[in-house]
């Protein structure tokens, strides 16, 4: 579903290579973890996959069910089914959770010659979903993200995931600022969503994530390239030995 | 102090191409003494200290400049609204094209009506606001309208009137210069809301006094699109009560010159003043809000709130102040102008100002410039949201803060559509 050959990236402003070579299948509900030091390249894998400006790519290719991503605009991602869980999202003031909401789901549906959604089933649909990651009806109608909890805000990204249903989810570094309760509730969120025609792409510092969305295959990313990979016992042994025995064992 | 030479000339050129219009005792007395205070102001001239940012040429010379004719298949603002419908075409009452007046359920009536009578309510009224807004800044074009106004209509209301005042500005011809002249009073406890839309003429100059008496309540919204090539002048003079409620908002798209004036007294204790406009400004735009609003009673609130959205080279202004006077203790006065430009060729010029002689008083002020966040476009963009749309999103909820000013629901809403209409047929 989604293949990322040999990617090369650099930061467009500056000649600072941080993707050095990336290569990844990630198929049909299977669920991948990335996890990695700060600075190996996880979040910008996410951001260039998901078309954030600001990145040059050098070299390879990156497709999702063999369209070239690389060639979209964000919106074009988003409509092909692809969906980046940010890891900081954006407080948008003025523009209600619902309406933005409503407006991306009926613009993807738009973009794939669907019918759009009427606002009657809209709501229902929403309201149902919600209710799942324990959102009220007062976080709905509040500006996007504005004055949301950390957690609250990515029991959001996970509403919206829900909503738009993508094909393919990146889900950089969802579990950071979140405390017990709320890292279970995304977790089922994320869980539930879990079939076999949708791939994860689970990016992680920390292997407590993984132990709520289970991976079936875990990646070790450093210095902008994969070096090793296995099961989610390798997440485990990241837990216990931290990333110097593995990056020394590879170097 | 004598005028100089340039600004007399400018001055007596502009007054000998117009006559004063006929009426009864009161009214001439009113038109003659606002003529003496354009005498001995001037007209605004593009070096005067108030002018800096907007040029008063167009305004001033004797002949109006062309103005073309537009239209699009949009709908007229407030087209789907229960209200008294007062329509001027180029600066005329039309009386076919308007409601009955004696229906209205309030009193009503056309200013020459008013001021053929030897007493009327209106004469405490006309030119009497403005000719106090003259201190301490003079605004001669608000006098010239006192003194040259054809038309116009006074209203008064005891009660809470049923319906809107919805003063609708038609523009049949190219070159008319039209100039009117309304009288508003809100009796104790009295509630009006007043509507306003329509490009008037190729050059409008209009004034609006308004009395709102204690307890009264005054609602004003206002539209001024349509015609690009249409140049406005427009004030408003407001006196507040005790406990009395004013509120203005307006929305202005297209115009190659607009100067909006409001000029408030809050003279009891306990008022609220709230004047909004938000404004979208493609191309050769150039729309100036002025305001001045002056705290003389205990326990006031004031706000401003003014937002410009610019592009292609389009040009806001803003000059706003607050002025507290020795007593007005507790004024609670916030002031915030702030400006979206899309491009690196807009302009946004402001001047905020606050000036204070009571030591018991909140006054905030804040002005800002910026363009469209990268972050919350690409956040909206990656769940799938065009870029277009995106950005019209980004631009509204920027509009949101004046026009959420607006307390009346269905009247927001009304506002919300037209600007994402005025969007949607602008491409970025």
């Amino acid at each position: 579903m989604l293949e990322i050959k040999n990617l090369h990236v650099q930061l467009e402003e500056e000649d600072k290579k941080i993707l050095k070579g990336v290569d990844l299948v990630v198929e049909p509900g299977k669920v991948h973890a990335i996890m990695g030091p700060n600075g190996s390249g996880k979040s910008t894998l996410s951001y260039v996959l998901s078309g954030r400006d600001g990145y040059e790519v050098t070299d390879g290719t990156a497709t999702l069910d063999g369209e070239d991503l690389l060639e979209m605009e964000p919106e074009e991602r988003a409509a092909a089914g692809l969906f980046l869980a940010f890891q900081y999202p954006v407080e948008i003031p003025g523009v209600g959770n619902m309406t933005f909401l409503r407006t991306a789901v009926n613009a993807q549906r738009k973009a794939r010659g669907q019918e759009e959604m009427s606002s009657t089933e809209f709501l229902k649909v929403i309201r149902e979903k919600a209710k799942e990651l324990k959102i009220d009806a007062e976080m709905l109608k509040r500006p996007v993200n504005v004055g949301f909890s950390g957690g609250e805000k990515k029991r959001n990204e996970i509403l919206q995931m829900a909503m738009l249903e993508p094909r393919m989810c990146i889900l950089d570094e969802t579990d950071s600022g979140l405390d017990v309760d709320a890292m279970k509730l995304v977790s089922d969120g994320v869980n539930a969503l879990r079939d076999a025609g949708r791939g994860f792409l689970v990016i992680t510092h920390y292997q407590r994530l993984l132990n709520h969305i289970k991976p079936d295959v875990v990646h070790i990313m450093s210095d902008g390239r994969i070096v090793k990979t296995g099961g989610p016992e390798l997440a485990l042994e990241v837990e216990e030995n931290g990333y110097a025995d593995i990056l020394g064992e590879v170097a | 102090m004598a005028l100089p030479q340039a600004k007399l000339d400018a001055t007596e050129t502009r007054l000998a191409a117009m006559a004063l219009p006929s009426g009864g005792a009161w009214i001439t007395a009113a038109r003659d003494a606002a003529l003496a205070r354009v005498r001995e102001m001037g007209l605004p001239g593009r070096r005067d200290e108030y002018w800096k940012f907007t040029r008063p040429d167009t305004l001033v010379e004797p002949q109006a400049p062309k103005a073309a004719l537009f239209s699009h298949d949009e709908g007229m603002p407030f087209d789907d609204m229960d209200r008294v419908r007062v329509v001027f075409v180029d600066g005329v009452f039309d009386a076919a094209a308007s409601d009955d007046l004696t229906a209205a359920g309030i009193e009503i009536e056309r200013l020459e009506t008013a001021a053929a009578q030897d007493i009327h309510w209106a004469r405490d009224l006309y030119g009497v606001l403005e000719e106090k807004g003259q201190y301490p800044v003079m605004r001669p074009l608000a006098a010239l309208n006192t003194a040259y106004a054809t038309d116009g209509v006074v209203i008064r209301v005891t009660g809470k009137a049923e319906k809107p005042v919805s003063l609708i500005y038609r523009h049949a011809s190219e070159t008319s210069d039209a100039i009117l002249h309304h009288v508003i009073k809100l009796e104790e406890g009295a509630e009006l809301t007043v509507l306003e839309n329509g490009p008037a003429a190729a050059r409008f100059n209009k004034v609006m006094e308004v009395e709102v008496a204690d307890n009264a309540k005054f609602h004003h919204v206002r539209t001024q699109g349509r015609d690009h090539e249409r140049r406005a002048a427009t004030h408003i003079f407001a006196r507040l009560g005790t406990e009395s409620v004013f509120k203005s908002f307006t929305m202005t798209v297209n115009g190659v010159l607009t100067r909006n004036e409001c000029v408030i007294e809050l003279t009891g204790d306990d008022a609220v003043a709230h004047v909004a406009g938000a404004a979208l400004g493609d191309g050769d735009f150039h729309h100036d809000d002025t305001v001045f609003i002056t705290h003389d009673a205990v326990n006031c609130e004031s706000r401003q709130v003014f937002k410009k959205v610019l592009r292609n080279g389009a040009t806001g202004v803003f000059q706003g102040k607050i002025l507290v006077q020795p007593g007005a203790q507790k004024t609670d006065g916030y002031q915030i102008s702030q400006s979206l430009l899309l491009d690196d060729d807009s302009n946004f010029l402001a001047k905020p100002e606050l000036e204070i002689y009571a030591d018991d008083v909140a006054c905030s002020h804040g002005s800002t410039t910026g363009a469209i966040d990268e972050d919350m476009l690409f956040y909206l963009r990656a769940r799938g949201v065009p870029l277009k749309k995106a950005q019209d999103l980004l631009v509204l909820a920027f509009l949101a803060e004046a026009v959420e000013e607006i307390e009346d629901e269905p009247l927001r809403d009304h506002i919300t559509i037209r600007l994402q209409g005025w969007l949607e047929r602008h491409s970025h």
